[in-house]
């Protein structure tokens, strides 16, 4: 765990080098209609924000309020806790955040341009290429061994012969990765030869690999032990203040959200 | 890239892909099996059809023929010269054959049909198919010394089927044998019962003094026993003359047991007895004796069990189709045989063309076996019809399966979309993931099928012996073996018909899969 968080390699996933259009030419891929969305701005300073946030699910004929009008501003580098109680809304606010829900009403806005309604495809790509995801279950793919896990976005963002072409550079950058989270001794491990800790540093490993500009954390330490749980918090805080990588974290443990910079409370779908 | 490594490890890691790999593997194969079974007996089939009826045929309408083949041949050739390679004429006639079985005279329905030896060989395979390796050289109507085939030859190892060993005999030596026996039977009928001594052929003998008598057997079992000397106007030899040579189908007096030994009910060399209409109004019985040459084995036991062949000549003057003035005789039908690659339809409709239908039938031997052929054509295309649908089962087998699947994998869809996999990725896992199985079961059931198809008769005859009842009887089709041939191209449908139905079968899970909502199947427990 002294590796240092040091950006060893300059391409990969570099948001950059891939996904901003370098012509000012038509829009014709997905990746340019994502990339054309986030080059115009809405409006606001924040790096990521909430705006009106509504969302309820259908039960039957009655609808369950979850998001009752969320305002949320995180800024570039900071590392927000959001804490509140089981079925406050927080997983849900953090699935609007992260591009892999949408809201009823409202609007997700990303380093000034709005992503909650984007094409799927774009917001596909938002997710491999800018955002990381962790999340309390590790949700590694059990068939696939650590590295290959590491891997995965990268698996997800190339072509076969894309990937053929950059297959060293993409592994020395997963080794790195897991070296970097202790895991340099487990990668040709699957999960299930691996403790929760060691999952979980594993996924924050993949969520990496795209150099993303936020990492979502859903409870990465629910399903840890206290030892676990802080070693993983280490490494979220290192990533933050070393990397100035932007976290937004979810949890009801309030030592865990006393780790990052500032905590915000969501109670019965409001931020208070 | 990802769709790849997880279909191979979902190939790898889950057992119930194998059964998926199963089913498709048994429904290729059989279907394999079953084409090459069927292709086998059909082209078997054809090249004997087509062998013993040539090219085209042109019948008269009339049973007692019209005159003057000769004449008839060289206006066909004047039509379609340059596609006919050979020409003969026939006469054909239903009638009724009677062979003798120790002093029973068994009847066989018969179509009776007169040839010209010189040129029947060349419009059908008709001498290949005989017994005796001279008259597959040139058939002479005559009886031979011996050398009758005593194993099949028409097998690729004869040494393996079992030998007929009642032919090693047939020939003269039978003839002469039999006649001793016959003698002998009617010294001890004549001691043991003085009443026949009445009968005419009896008072012929005793008058005759020690000449043989005319027939081999006591005259009240023979109805025919007096034709002979009748016929000849003197007393005939069996020892040493013969009759009018025939040629009997070989499935008239022989049957085949299980075990593929041949029995015969007579020989080359024994006399049988032909009743027939003749050609004069209103039509008279006519008889006469001939002499077995020969047995012919065409291995189609429609015609092995139905066909017997005499000397046109013969047959033209016992029938009074001759003209004894100018010596042409009618006939019934001309058998022509094209060159290799000549347009058979084409040639049957000049032909119909010029020779007018009221008198003339002029058909090809595909139009002359098309209810035969086309039953066996609807019989493949049946079969293979329910196979597909066995095939089809097997595809909804994969469906269910892959339900399952999709099912036991909402979590890893999940997660996949939520590192921005797209729908169309994860439908592309399950889409390849049939395509994978279908190609793997396709390849390992050609494999397995193959295997079947070379090694079937051993195979059969192994079931044959756990069972205890023969699979294939050769007694039922006339084939020693199992006929096979594997087509490349029917093989090549099969496959892609499989490897289509798995990937048919794998579109509903795999657009389930695709459809999934990132958020309910990361929390799917």
């Amino acid at each position: 765990m002294n590796n240092t968080l040091s950006q060893s390699s300059p391409s990969t996933f570099d948001a950059s080098d891939r996904a901003v259009p370098r012509s000012d030419g038509p829009i014709s891929t997905v990746a340019q209609v994502a990339q054309a969305a986030l080059q115009e701005p809405v409006a606001g300073p924040a790096h990521l924000a909430a705006r009106g946030l509504l969302k309820s699910y259908r039960k039957g004929p009655i609808g369950i309020p979850v998001l009752q009008g969320i305002e949320l501003e995180v800024r570039e580098g900071e590392f927000l806790a959001i804490i509140g109680q089981s079925g406050c809304g927080k997983s849900t606010l953090l699935h609007l955040l992260g591009t892999l829900d949408q809201p009823d009403a409202g609007e997700v806005v990303f380093e000034g341009h709005r992503i909650d309604n984007l094409p799927q495809s774009a917001r596909d790509i938002l997710r491999n290429r800018h955002f990381g995801m962790i999340f309390q279950f590790y949700h590694l793919l059990p068939e696939l061994t650590a590295l290959e896990n590491v891997l995965t976005p990268a698996y997800i963002a190339e072509g076969i012969l894309g990937y053929w072409r950059r297959r060293k550079e993409y592994r020395q950058r997963a080794t790195e990765l897991l070296s970097l989270v202790g895991l340099e001794h487990r990668l040709n491990h699957r999960p299930r030869e691996m403790s929760g800790g060691e999952m979980q540093r594993a996924a924050i490993a993949r969520a990496l690999l795209a150099r993303p500009r936020v990492l979502f954390a859903d409870e990465p330490t629910g399903n840890l032990d206290r030892a676990s749980g802080e070693h993983i918090m280490q490494i979220l805080r290192r990533l933050n203040e070393q990397q100035k990588l932007t976290i937004v974290m979810v949890t009801h443990d309030a030592w865990i959200a006393q780790q990052s910079d500032r905590v915000v409370s969501l109670v019965e779908g409001r931020i208070v | 890239m990802y769709k790849l490594l997880l279909c191979w490890r979902y190939l790898r890691t889950r057992t119930i892909a194998l059964i998926c790999i199963v089913s498709v593997m048994l429904g290729v194969a059989t279907m394999i099996v079953v084409n090459s079974v069927m292709a086998g007996f059909t082209h078997e089939m054809q090249t004997r059809l087509n062998g013993m009826l040539g090219d085209i045929v042109l019948e008269s309408r009339s049973m007692d023929g019209v005159s003057d083949a000769a004449k008839h041949m060289a206006k066909i050739r004047e039509l379609a010269g340059d596609q006919i390679v050979g020409m003969s004429p026939t006469v054909v006639v239903p009638s009724l054959m009677y062979i003798n079985v120790g002093g029973q005279m068994l009847p066989r329905h018969v179509t009776l049909v007169g040839i010209d030896a010189q040129t029947y060989a060349t419009v059908s395979q008709f001498g290949q198919f005989l017994q005796h390796p001279g008259n597959r050289e040139q058939l002479q109507f005559q009886l031979r010394e011996g050398g009758y085939d005593v194993y099949d030859h028409q097998v690729d190892e004869p040494q393996l089927t079992m030998p007929r060993k009642q032919m090693r005999d047939a020939g003269w030596p039978h003839r002469r044998y039999k006649n001793r026996l016959a003698k002998q039977q009617a010294r001890q009928h004549v001691a043991l019962n003085p009443s026949v001594i009445e009968t005419d052929a009896a008072k012929t003998e005793l008058q005759a003094g020690k000449n043989e008598p005319a027939t081999t057997l006591p005259a009240t079992v023979n109805p025919f026993a007096q034709l002979d000397s009748v016929a000849t106007g003197r007393d005939f030899d069996p020892n040493t003359e013969q009759h009018p040579g025939i040629v009997l189908g070989i499935g008239l007096c022989s049957y085949r047991s299980a075990d593929g030994a041949d029995h015969f009910a007579a020989l080359p060399g024994d006399d049988v007895q032909v009743a027939f209409p003749t050609a004069s109004l209103p039509p008279q019985i006519q008889s006469g004796s001939y002499t077995i040459v020969d047995f012919y084995e065409s291995k189609m036991s429609e015609y092995d069990s139905s066909f017997v062949f005499v000397p046109i000549r013969t047959l033209q003057q016992d029938r009074g189709m001759f003209d004894p003035e100018t010596g042409i005789g009618n006939f019934n039908s001309i058998q022509i045989t094209l060159r290799p690659g000549a347009d058979a339809v084409r040639v049957r409709d000049v032909l119909r063309s010029q020779f007018p239908a009221q008198q003339y039938m002029v058909s090809t031997w595909r139009d002359k076996q098309g209810p035969l052929l086309a039953a066996v054509q609807m019989e493949t295309a049946v079969l293979n019809l329910l196979l597909f649908m066995i095939i089809a089962v097997a595809g909804f087998g994969i469906l269910a399966i892959f339900y399952m699947i999709v099912v036991e994998k909402t979590r890893d869809i999940g997660i996949l979309k939520s590192l921005g996999a797209s729908g169309r990725g994860i439908m592309g896992i399950f889409l390849a993931y049939g395509l994978s199985l279908g190609i793997v079961g396709s390849g390992v059931g050609l494999g397995l099928g193959l295997a079947f198809v070379t090694n079937i008769n051993r195979i059969a005859d192994l079931l044959g012996q756990l069972t205890g009842r023969p699979v294939f009887d050769p007694s039922m089709y006339y084939f020693q073996e199992i006929p096979t041939i594997v087509e490349p191209v029917t093989v090549a449908w099969i496959l892609m018909g499989a490897i289509s139905i798995a990937v048919l079968a794998s579109i509903l899970p795999a657009r389930r899969a695709a459809r999934l909502h990132p958020v309910k199947a990361l929390c799917y427990e």
